[in-house]
């Protein structure tokens, strides 16, 4: 930064204008609920019982001792949703990660390269989005004996990448045709330059939206592929505690506290994840977020010119 | 134009060096033949009169954002039956705000904080035309003040074909109309605005620029207005083309007396076409005369600076620019 | 002296659609020089072939046939050979909202072709492209330098555009439209710039535009071209006050101009006065 007085201080001033309007209560709001969820998967597991610790006390309602009950086995619940939080996390953030940098790869290459390059990605990315995601999971699934944390996680980024790929990719060729695209290429840039420097800065939006939607659809595929007990082995994660609270038959035998945990948590961290991702819908296409403010403006200028 | 211009069929004997293809000659050629001089078209027998058909005074449209921006500032003008009146000025100076609010055709936030607009109508009745709402202000719209907007052509319904658009005008105000009267109706206002009448069933995509909007100006005179608000028509178009759509609407004000409101930034093109101009600046009229009188004695330094901007074709002005005087411009 | 020579240059596109495919002859066997200090302008219709041009001389597209020449020598195609034809070519866009990127700074735009091209260091390089500010008028620099473009007015980013092309100290500079987008009050001050700066660094200019009068003004040669091909060339006024072709005439014919318009003419007799000179206002304002 410069250290002109004016300049500085405009771009304070700069600054605390657009602070508020990418600030919205709808990012707060599942901003908040993801912290929450997120802290809670950190910090939990450290101050919790041990998960698998059996007792033959049998499923227990909440009390002092076990605030959200027990299993039928007399496992901790509290202590297993810790762990489950921390394990279904983990999974989302590892599947959207991968999905990220395979969507980036495919589509952005891709989509800048061009050619009969363009041609092979583009073909790849569309068998991979044709592939069925749940039933390629419940084969490879049943297929594998060991299924560890990171092999659910790879077949969950393998089926989720391709529709982000194909977002990526057209938006790279649009970008690609722009003037300071082509500016840059005059100027002498190097092609991975321009990618990473010219191109991607304006990717971000985009990316930031199809990483947070990787997020939520891994957690949820991965809940799913537990509950029907093709989920990960040995770590506990929402899904398996679904798994098992079905297999006890919590729901026939009255066991809320067993199923209404996990169930809430994956509802709430969806909930979450998806205001985020529509404040930045917002944040890319600005009439999303000034429709409601206008309508506002629009009502108010009504209001006054039938009053006057 | 009185650039020397031998006639065409000896130019075209004279140059036999040209080689270049004679779709090339053909397409030129029949561009030509079509273009004649403007001043031709607004001859002594202009159907221009004194009677007024718009008067606006003192209005004034602000934008109601935080803080509220004044967009036009009190203008007030007349316009009289049959005259084009030229809008002069640069991107935001509110000379679109000011048409679309003449119109009531301003969305929130825009809105009109005081002034009047009186329509003179032809049956000797006024019309306070911000007065106007909901079911009038929609008859009003088509059949006294038609609008032509900036690239008006890209907003033909692309499913449709232009016959269908043009039976929608008269189905929606004129529903006493039957099936054959609306079909020779619509191919008589094509055949107005020179599109072929038998090109009645073709689709957007099928036409070129000027094509669409030459249906689009038709379908602005379907309801025979009294007055035609046109707002940059032919900014999107190659200058050719936009020549002859110049020609045609001043050749339809000759043959139907409408009036005209044309607004761009071209300000040679108004001086050509228009009876008086008005040049805006930062939403106030700066200045309001006569083509002639603002072309000879520019009064208001603006208008001198916009008339400075376009250097002349074929004036004596060649090594002026190249000449290189210190840049004032830092804007 | 630097010329930069097109020789007989055809470009033909293949379209797509489907499994069909078409071929769209954008440019036919153009030929031309751009000499150091001369400005030669192409003008045309939009479709008429003058931007593919412009493409070509920046090598962002490939010729199909027929060769540039940069001094004589064929022009090279990448590596080393490319930068150095970089040095030399540079180009000014038509649309000064989209050749600057509005993720960086004005700074960012500068620095990167003075680093590019070795015209400057990490040390100098702000000073550097303070400098080229300085030189298109945005003064003071300094304050421009941090800001975004879009901060900016329409004349003041054609400017910065201008800036970079000038970075890499280039010979040879095509402007592709440069005054086109602009609003009409400041269309003649950047044009004076890029006259200006073609006088002082004897650049070799080939002006893209589709208006005739500046055309005119503005170039010692215009070449007139028609769906690809060069239909009417010759030195500037006399293409403008005598065209041979008939495009030319009717291209002259479209073109607003008050100056000869019978109307004005009259007028001028009545009132006993010659046609104004509006450009000569401009001085004394």
């Amino acid at each position: 930064m410069t250290t002109k007085p004016n300049t500085a201080a405009m771009a304070v001033s700069a600054q605390r204008r657009r602070l508020p309007r990418f600030l919205t209560p709808t990012l707060m709001v599942g901003g908040g609920i993801v912290v929450l969820i997120t802290l809670f998967g950190l910090i939990a597991p450290f101050f919790v019982a041990d998960p698998n610790a059996v007792d033959n006390m049998g499923m227990q309602p909440p009390s002092a001792q076990h605030w959200l009950g027990t299993t039928q086995t007399g496992q901790d619940v509290l202590a297993q949703l810790a762990w489950a939080t921390r394990g279904s996390l983990t999974v989302g953030i590892i599947v959207a990660v991968m999905a990220l940098f395979l969507s980036a790869f495919f589509g952005i290459l891709g989509g800048y390269l061009g050619g009969w390059l363009d041609e092979a990605f583009s073909l790849f990315t569309n068998v991979v989005l044709i592939l069925p995601g749940l039933p390629l999971m419940i084969v490879i699934g049943s297929y594998v004996e060991q299924r560890g944390l990171i092999l659910i996680a790879v077949v969950l980024a393998i089926t989720s990448w391709a529709a982000a790929a194909r977002v990526l990719r057209s938006q790279t060729l649009s970008i690609r045709g722009r003037d300071y695209v082509q500016a840059s290429k005059i100027a002498g840039e190097r092609p991975w330059r321009i990618i990473a420097v010219e191109i991607l800065p304006n990717l971000l939006p985009v990316m930031s939206s199809s990483f947070v939607f990787a997020l939520v659809s891994a957690i949820l595929g991965e809940a799913g592929l537990s509950f029907i007990g093709l989920g990960v082995v040995g770590t506990h994660t929402w899904g398996s505690m679904l798994f098992y609270a079905q297999n006890g038959q919590a729901l026939t035998l009255g066991g809320w506290w067993w199923f209404v945990p996990p169930g809430a948590m994956i509802a709430a961290l969806g909930g979450g994840l998806s205001l985020i991702n529509f404040s930045i819908d917002g944040i890319i296409n600005p009439r999303l977020r000034t429709a409601p403010a206008a309508a506002r403006t629009a009502r108010h200028a009504q209001k006054e010119a039938a009053a006057a | 134009m009185s650039t020397p211009t031998p006639d065409p069929a000896s130019a075209a004997a004279a140059d036999p060096a040209q080689h270049h293809p004679s779709a090339a000659d053909l397409a030129a050629s029949a561009a030509n033949r079509e273009l004649v001089d403007i001043e031709h078209l607004r001859g002594d027998d202009s159907p221009l009169s004194q009677e007024p058909v718009l008067t606006v005074s003192d209005l004034s449209i602000e934008y109601q954002v935080d803080p509220p921006v004044r967009a036009v500032r009190s203008a007030s003008f007349q316009l009289r039956r049959g005259e084009v009146l030229g809008l002069a000025g640069e991107s935001g100076c509110g000379k679109t705000t000011l048409a679309y609010g003449l119109n009531q055709l301003h969305r929130p936030p825009a809105r009109i904080v005081e002034g009047s607009v009186t329509f003179h109508g032809q049956d000797g009745h006024d019309v306070d035309v911000l007065g106007l709402h909901g079911a009038d202000l929609r008859a009003f719209h088509w059949s006294r003040i038609a609008m032509v907007f900036q690239g008006a052509m890209n907003s033909l319904n692309p499913v449709i074909s232009v016959r269908a658009q043009l039976d929608d005008v008269f189905t929606t105000h004129r529903p006493e109309m039957s099936k054959a009267e609306r079909l020779s109706r619509s191919r008589e206002l094509l055949d107005l605005v020179g599109v072929d009448p038998d090109r009645i069933g073709a689709f957007a995509h099928e036409l070129s620029g000027g094509m669409r909007q030459r249906v689009m100006i038709a379908m602005a005179l379907a309801l025979d207005p009294e007055l035609m608000i046109m707002d940059e028509p032919t900014t999107a178009l190659d200058v050719v083309v936009q020549r002859e759509i110049l020609q045609e609407i001043l050749r339809l004000r000759h043959e139907l007396g409408f009036a005209v409101i044309f607004i761009t930034h071209d300000l040679p093109m108004l001086l050509e076409i228009s009876d008086r101009i008005a040049v805006m600046r930062a939403g106030q009229i700066v200045e309001l005369e006569t083509a002639e009188e603002l072309y000879f004695a520019p009064k208001h330094p603006y208008t001198r600076k916009l008339l400075g901007s376009f250097p002349s074709l074929t004036g004596d002005a060649g090594d002026f620019i190249r000449a290189g005087y210190s840049d004032e411009e830092t804007r | 002296m630097t010329t930069l020579t097109a020789q007989n240059i055809h470009k033909t596109y293949t379209l797509r659609n489907g499994l069909r495919f078409s071929k769209l002859q954008a440019v036919k066997d153009v030929s031309f020089e751009l000499t150091a200090g001369r400005t030669v302008a192409l003008v045309g219709q939009s479709g008429s072939g003058k931007s593919t041009i412009a493409k070509l001389l920046m090598q962002l597209e490939h010729p199909t046939s027929g060769q540039l020449l940069l001094d004589g020598r064929p022009i090279g195609r990448r590596g080393a050979a490319l930068t150095a034809y970089r040095d030399d070519v540079q180009m000014v866009f038509q649309d000064p909202f989209a050749s600057l990127n509005p993720f960086h700074s004005i700074g960012h735009h500068l620095r990167r072709p003075l680093l590019l091209h070795g015209k400057a260091t990490a040390k100098t390089v702000d000073a550097r492209a303070a400098e080229l500010l300085e030189r298109v008028n945005l003064s003071p620099a300094a304050s421009f330098l941090e800001r975004r473009p879009h901060e900016l007015s329409g004349g003041q980013r054609q400017r910065v555009a201008i800036a970079r092309a000038l970075a890499p100290g280039p010979k040879v500079l095509v402007a592709d439209e440069p005054v086109s987008m602009l609003d009409v009050s400041v269309r003649l001050g950047v044009l004076n710039l890029l006259a200006r700066l073609q006088r002082e660094e004897q650049l070799a200019m080939l002006y893209i535009t589709h208006d005739l009068a500046t055309a005119r003004h503005f170039s010692d040669e215009i070449l007139v071209m028609y769906k690809g091909e060069v239909v009417e060339r010759g030195a500037a006024d006399d293409v403008i006050l005598n065209p041979q072709a008939e495009f030319t005439r009717t291209l002259l014919k479209a073109a607003p101009e008050p100056g000869t318009n019978q109307r004005f003419l009259a007028e001028a007799r009545r009132r006993g006065v010659p046609m104004p000179d509006h450009l000569a206002h401009r001085e004394d304002q």
